[in-house]
């Protein structure tokens, strides 16, 4: 098998295993998380929890070719004020070629063992991709639509590591989820931080419960905006892209979880659109598999 | 390389920092006054047991186990003395908290009504 073909293999395995996770019997937890692609909540995965997701990002960039990015996103709760994961990134484009371009490992700890009115979340990751990675998990600096033109064979031969740290502040009053995100991020090579924003307002559609698939309180709807804040080199907001994106999920049966989002530009710098889809699966006390303890 | 061992130097050193500042535990005599106090809504009601059922096996029974019998120490049962005890608020409130630092986790993130409902459904099973 070429590598090529294994490549293709473990991007497939991202984007279906979800699917499949699904259709087993090995879930009976529900993934209840909020429906935002970029904003991060105080939520934490439950511990021992395994959550499994694929997010997809589509998009056409000006100058460029259409693209189609995919994460495959494994999240686990070590305890329930720490929250590891780990990302496989990968992106495919019209006309060019279908690469991986990276993994991400990042880890959120709660900061404040209670339940305030504003829960603060300490946010650390390390990324080790290419310049080609189009996931766009995150809009730092004056990342800009220009980025996302640069054919694959020459934008994967730029190599990124990098550290960024967020502060997540967030709240949830009256069924309310208000959620703020500060990111700086550095490339740990000669470069500047760079900073960004993310900010996300989600409810479910309706507070009561009822035990079926296609109710109101399965559906939480929000919205996002989100966008780059400069660099430490030109802390400016020239040629920064920003975006507002409406999000909705729905809690499917088999306990799991589908989300949609369209992304939509504010500025010059920003792609018009970019439509996301995203499924995830959680998996109930994974951890314990493997320390031998009954459920 | 030395901005890599820098960086990793303060990651380290900065994230048990943070989670040894954490605020304490929850406990019964920590409850506020007007949330110990609370009355459930839904108290007695046969769906809003029946409710709480359904939401206790989505997220709690993977820990607690399927009829809150518990398992070992680290996941208690919920039929206990502890439980008993506690007003119908304090068990709200409790839900809301977590106990982060003891491996329960908050459930601010359900609406307050889905909280009263597995309020009931605990208050059954003392029964």
């Amino acid at each position: 098998m070429t590598s090529r073909a294994l490549l293709l293999k473990i991007a497939r395995f991202l984007v279906f295993a979800p699917f499949i996770l699904g259709l087993s019997d090995l879930n009976k937890a529900r993934a209840q998380d909020k429906p935002y692609f970029v904003t991060y909540s105080q939520d934490l995965e439950e511990p021992g929890n395994l959550e499994i997701e694929s997010k997809s990002a589509i998009g056409t960039p000006n100058g460029g070719n259409q693209f189609g990015a995919v994460a495959g996103e494994f999240e686990y709760g070590a305890t329930a004020w720490w929250t590891t994961e780990l990302y496989l990134d990968g992106q495919g484009t019209i006309s060019e070629s279908t690469i991986p371009t990276g993994i991400r490992w990042e880890n959120r700890l709660r900061m404040l063992m209670a339940e305030h009115a504003i829960n603060p979340v300490f946010y650390v990751e390390f990324e080790n991709i290419s310049g080609a990675d189009k996931n766009m998990l995150e809009v730092v600096g004056h990342d800009g639509k220009s980025d996302l033109a640069v054919a694959n064979a020459a934008s994967r031969q730029d190599h990124k590591h990098e550290g960024e740290l967020k502060l997540i502040l967030s709240s949830n009053v009256r069924n309310w989820n208000v959620s703020e995100n500060f990111i700086a991020e550095k490339n740990l090579g000669h470069a500047p931080w760079e900073f960004g924003y993310a900010v996300g307002v989600s409810r479910p559609l309706s507070t009561s419960f009822r035990d079926c698939t296609f109710c109101t309180s399965k559906v939480p709807v929000g919205v996002e905006v989100f966008g780059g804040l400069g660099d430490t080199w030109s802390l400016t907001m020239r040629d920064t892209s920003h975006y507002v994106a409406p999000v909705i999920a729905w809690y499917l049966p088999k306990q799991t979880r589908l989300s949609f989002s369209t992304g939509f530009g504010l500025t010059r710098s920003s792609l018009d659109r970019i439509y996301r889809v995203g499924f995830a699966v959680e998996i109930p006390q994974f951890g314990h598999l493997f320390r031998g303890e009954s459920r | 390389m030395n901005r890599v061992i820098l960086f990793a130097l303060s990651a380290a050193t900065l994230c048990p920092m943070l989670a040894a500042g954490a605020i304490a535990t929850s406990s019964w005599e920590n409850v506020p006054r007007k949330n110990h106090t609370q009355v459930n809504p839904m108290a007695g009601d046969s769906k809003a047991i029946a409710g709480g059922a359904a939401l206790y096996r989505e997220h709690c029974a993977q820990c607690h186990g399927d009829h809150a019998e518990g398992v070992g120490k680290k996941k208690p049962s919920l039929k206990t003395e502890r439980v008993r005890i506690a007003t119908d608020g304090d068990l709200e409130w409790f839900l809301r908290q977590g106990d982060l630092r003891h491996g329960m986790p908050s459930w601010s993130k359900l609406p307050k009504e889905q909280r009263w409902l597995i309020v009931s459904y605990l208050r059954s099973l003392q029964e």
